[in-house]
């Protein structure tokens, strides 16, 4: 009869192609027995179907190697950010984090850190060596004070390289953690409070409670030269001081368990409830001359609803369109662009360097943008702006009272409606004027009030373009 | 009855030789000191832990103290 065996592993561990029964660690360290009390635990509490491990980089790397459950690796430190979205996906699953001080105390650090103050469902076990381990024994943020090790020869000073890192008590500032403890592996009663340490871990994950985390000292006898016994002895009689064993925080009695997810949307249903579920798609038409549309001027002005606006149009008549916006870290009032393509075929990309149609409001983006303007293109300006800067010859300077017009109309906010109609009568767009105007419309579709004195703003501004043709009609005349 | 007199429905370990790493954790752990290493060496070419041959108790402490998953599983005959 079998008293004790491991369970919750696989049988043989298959690496590179080869069976073997043995584990890639050195002699006597800390991981393997880690290894079982995990294993044991997820075995004996019925979890190996729910499991999953998320495994580091360093040594346990291969932990999926063992671990008869559901592995998954994460990139250096990142595996809480997996979790966190396994945690958003399985709801069911009983999740596990492995992960060793360079990578979680080190590289990863500001995601356990965040993940831990979500209160992600996860159990975290935090393998602490004081040491890097797999790249050959460099500090790592737990490394004790006055310790040589590869990166630090003549030992730790805490003047230049700081004090070692207690991710526990960190951790322990936190609102949402339901478990802290720190054990360790050192002998047999330290594995054993290991042991119930991790069952509890589990005990958290499987009822739903939220976040444990555990920190093991574990012995490296490789980096630190001696062999398993003295390791384990420098857990206990080195490490231990600066990392005290016990629980930290307990509340897994009183936490509550996590309510079943609601019945979430899928993705299609989502959009069919937007508008978007009914918009035309895009036709290829090779007829079309594509049209580079960039629209500048300072936030607040509109400037990047009048790209919206016009790409709607665009979308509305079938063609391929992309709106690309570039703007200060500034709310209002600092420099603000947007590009727009219209296309008859597919858009590689929305960078628009050169483009046909170039719409200033104000000063500064007229000279800034004005010389890009493709030869043959179009400037639409506002009339404040003062045309110092010459345009590339062959290109056509219009000068538009946006401004003026929306002040006197006393929606100081819709110049941008003025501009849009000096490009609707242009035809600079390709686009039909019905569908700027349902576009400009649609812009609205939340604020139904301004709907009308934005369209009579529109017609006031083509009225006004009408007259200067007239004039200038009559000048050529005289 | 003459089982028990010898001993031999008692608890052992059994100790895989050839999965044994030699660090000798189980040898210092173990309550009743029935554990010590090989003087054979193993495949490994390394010296493997290995049962006195009496005075287990079962206490599973070499085990937990045993790195590897299959090194040591103690039975009962």
């Amino acid at each position: 009869m079998t008293l004790k065996k491991t369970v919750g592993m696989y049988e043989s561990f298959i690496r590179s192609g080869r069976a073997t029964r043995s584990t890639h660690y050195c002699a006597g360290c800390g991981h393997g027995i880690i290894h079982k009390l995990i294993a044991e635990a997820m075995h004996e509490l019925g979890l190996q179907d729910r499991a999953i491990i998320i495994g580091p980089i360093g040594c346990s790397v291969f932990g999926y190697y063992y671990w008869d459950c559901a592995n998954l690796s994460a990139a250096h430190g990142r595996a809480p950010a997996a979790g966190t979205a396994v945690n958003r996906l399985r709801r069911d699953a009983a999740l596990a984090l492995y992960q060793g001080d360079g990578d979680l105390g080190a590289i990863g650090f500001n995601h356990t850190f965040q993940a831990a103050s979500r209160g992600e469902h996860m159990a975290v076990f935090f393998i602490n060596n004081a040491t890097y381990g797999m790249t050959g024994g460099q500090m790592a943020p737990t490394t004790l004070i006055g310790d040589r090790t590869m990166t630090t020869p003549y030992g730790r000073d805490p003047l230049t390289d700081g004090y070692p890192l207690h991710v526990c008590e960190v951790l322990n500032q936190l609102k949402a953690p339901v478990y802290i403890e720190r054990v360790s592996v050192a002998d047999t009663p330290r594995i054993m409070r290991a042991r119930r340490a991790v069952r509890k871990a589990f005990e958290i994950q499987r009822d739903g409670k939220g976040y444990a985390f555990i920190e093991f000292l574990s012995p490296c006898p490789t980096t630190l030269s001696c062999d398993a016994v003295q390791a384990a002895r420098f857990c206990i009689d080195r490490m231990e001081p600066e990392f005290p064993l016990g629980c930290l925080r307990d509340n897994s009695a009183a936490a509550v368990s996590r309510a079943p997810r609601k019945k979430s949307v899928s993705v299609d249903e989502f959009f069919k409830r937007s508008d978007s579920g009914q918009a035309p798609t895009a036709e290829v038409d090779r007829g079309f001359a594509e049209r580079h549309i960039k629209f500048a001027g300072f936030g607040g002005q509109g400037v990047l609803s009048l790209g919206i606006c016009v790409a709607e149009a665009a979308r509305l008549e079938r063609r391929f369109t992309t709106w690309f916006p570039t703007y200060g870290p500034e709310q209002r009032g600092g420099a603000a662009a947007c590009s727009v393509i219209i296309s008859g075929a597919q858009i590689g990309s929305p960078v628009v360097d050169s483009p046909h149609v170039l719409v200033c409001m104000n000063q500064p983006s007229y000279e800034r943008f004005a010389a890009t303007v493709r030869s043959g293109g179009t400037i639409i300006v506002d009339s404040t702006v003062q045309l110092d800067v010459k345009a590339p010859d062959g290109v056509n300077v219009f000068r538009m009272p946006a401004i003026d017009l929306s002040l006197k109309f006393g929606c100081p906010k819709s110049a941008n409606t003025g501009m849009l109609a000096a490009l609707a009568r242009l035809g600079v767009t390709g686009l039909s004027e019905e569908h700027l105007l349902a576009a400009l419309d649609s812009s609205f579709r939340r604020k139904p009030e301004l709907m009308e004195t934005n369209r009579m703003l529109f017609r006031e501004a083509q009225i006004w373009m009408d007259k200067q043709k007239e004039c200038s009609k009559e000048r050529l005349k005289t | 009855m003459a089982d028990r007199e010898r001993g031999l429905n008692k608890p052992r370990p059994l100790i895989d030789a050839d999965e044994c790493k030699s660090c000798g954790r189980c040898i210092q752990a173990c309550p009743s000191k029935c554990l010590r290493l090989s003087e054979k060496l193993n495949r490994r070419g390394m010296r493997p832990a290995e049962y006195t041959g009496a005075g287990c108790t079962g206490c599973a402490v070499c085990f937990y103290n045993c790195p590897e998953p299959y090194a040591i599983t103690i039975e009962k005959p």
